[in-house]
């Protein structure tokens, strides 16, 4: 097998992934969790907010957390441009029209929004919850799906 | 320090959502319309790797390479776990992307998920404004 031309099967990535949980609680005591970087970006870039939910968290103390996501930035550019010899397209097509453009922003609000709401994402819930086998985050992996699956049954019947 | 720590498991992280595919909205589709295992095979693995971690590091009472006892943050449940988490969901579906992916699709050159980006942020403070009006 090549790593380099083919993807990582389930076998490797999955585990993988997985390690990412003692990876960050072993060397820096941090919950795995990466959504709440988007309220940390609100706090550091409104410190006059009035908005509660901005005001009271000091992102300071969780740089660590926007560290991790600029770290993803750099693994993105890392997996995609050195080890991968044909980069592949991460999404189809349409998104480039004015249309689609609209779409992704609009699903970008949702997945920010919904996100902060369930206060926990598909790291933060799905693996790191449902790792620490917290029934709260069973249900949100239950609702993240029965949210995904209405979007593919509304395309099916609305193509929009 | 504990940044430089935290931005290495970030390209870590990056460089495996990449190379599993994880970060690609056909991916995505596939899974919500079972059709591929690949998605709940990754995760289900994650999930067992992840969990026997916790389990170990409980149990053994182990501590940070720093020597600091490991204290795992707690989820709750409140109303938003449904509301919030069906929403998250139907963008899930949209975009292609959850959080982390976001992050990556960018880095690896996909600037349409600047808009994504974009998008979350948006979201993200649309919930701060919420936040006291919501059912939690």
């Amino acid at each position: 097998m090549d790593l380099m031309t083919q993807p990582w099967p389930w076998y490797i990535s999955g585990p993988l992934i997985g390690l990412t949980v003692p990876l960050l609680l072993l060397l820096t005591g941090k919950t795995f969790g990466i959504s709440s970087s988007f309220r940390h970006l609100g706090s550091m870039c409104s410190p006059n907010t009035k908005l509660s939910y901005l005001k009271e968290n000091d992102w300071r103390k969780e740089s660590w957390n926007l560290a991790l996501a600029a770290g993803l930035v750099i693994g993105g550019w890392i997996g995609m441009r050195l080890l991968a010899r044909d980069p592949f397209p991460l999404l189809p097509a349409e998104y480039s029209t004015v249309e689609g453009m609209i779409k992704l922003f609009l699903g970008g609000v949702l997945v920010g929004f919904g996100t902060r709401y369930a206060d926990g994402c598909t790291s933060g819930h799905t693996i790191m919850g449902l790792s620490n086998l917290k029934w709260a985050s069973l249900v949100a992996t239950i609702c993240f799906f029965i949210g995904g699956l209405l979007t593919t049954a509304l395309a099916q019947i609305i193509p929009f | 320090m504990q940044n430089l720590k935290t931005l290495l498991i970030g390209v870590y992280f990056g460089i495996v959502l990449i190379k599993s595919e994880v970060v690609s909205w056909f991916r995505i589709q596939k899974m919500f319309r079972f059709e591929e295992a690949h998605m709940y095979l990754i995760m289900c693995s994650a999930i067992a790797v992840g969990a026997l971690s916790v389990f170990l590091i409980k149990k053994l009472q182990v501590k940070t390479v720093g020597g600091e006892n490991i204290q795992i943050k707690e989820k709750k449940f409140q109303k938003g776990v449904i509301i919030g988490g069906i929403l998250f969901g139907l963008g899930w579906a949209i975009t292609g992307a959850c959080p982390g992916p976001i992050y990556a699709q960018i880095g690896s050159g996909e600037f349409l998920a600047l808009l994504t980006f974009g998008g979350a942020f948006a979201g993200a403070y649309l919930y701060a404004y919420l936040h006291p009006r919501l059912p939690h």
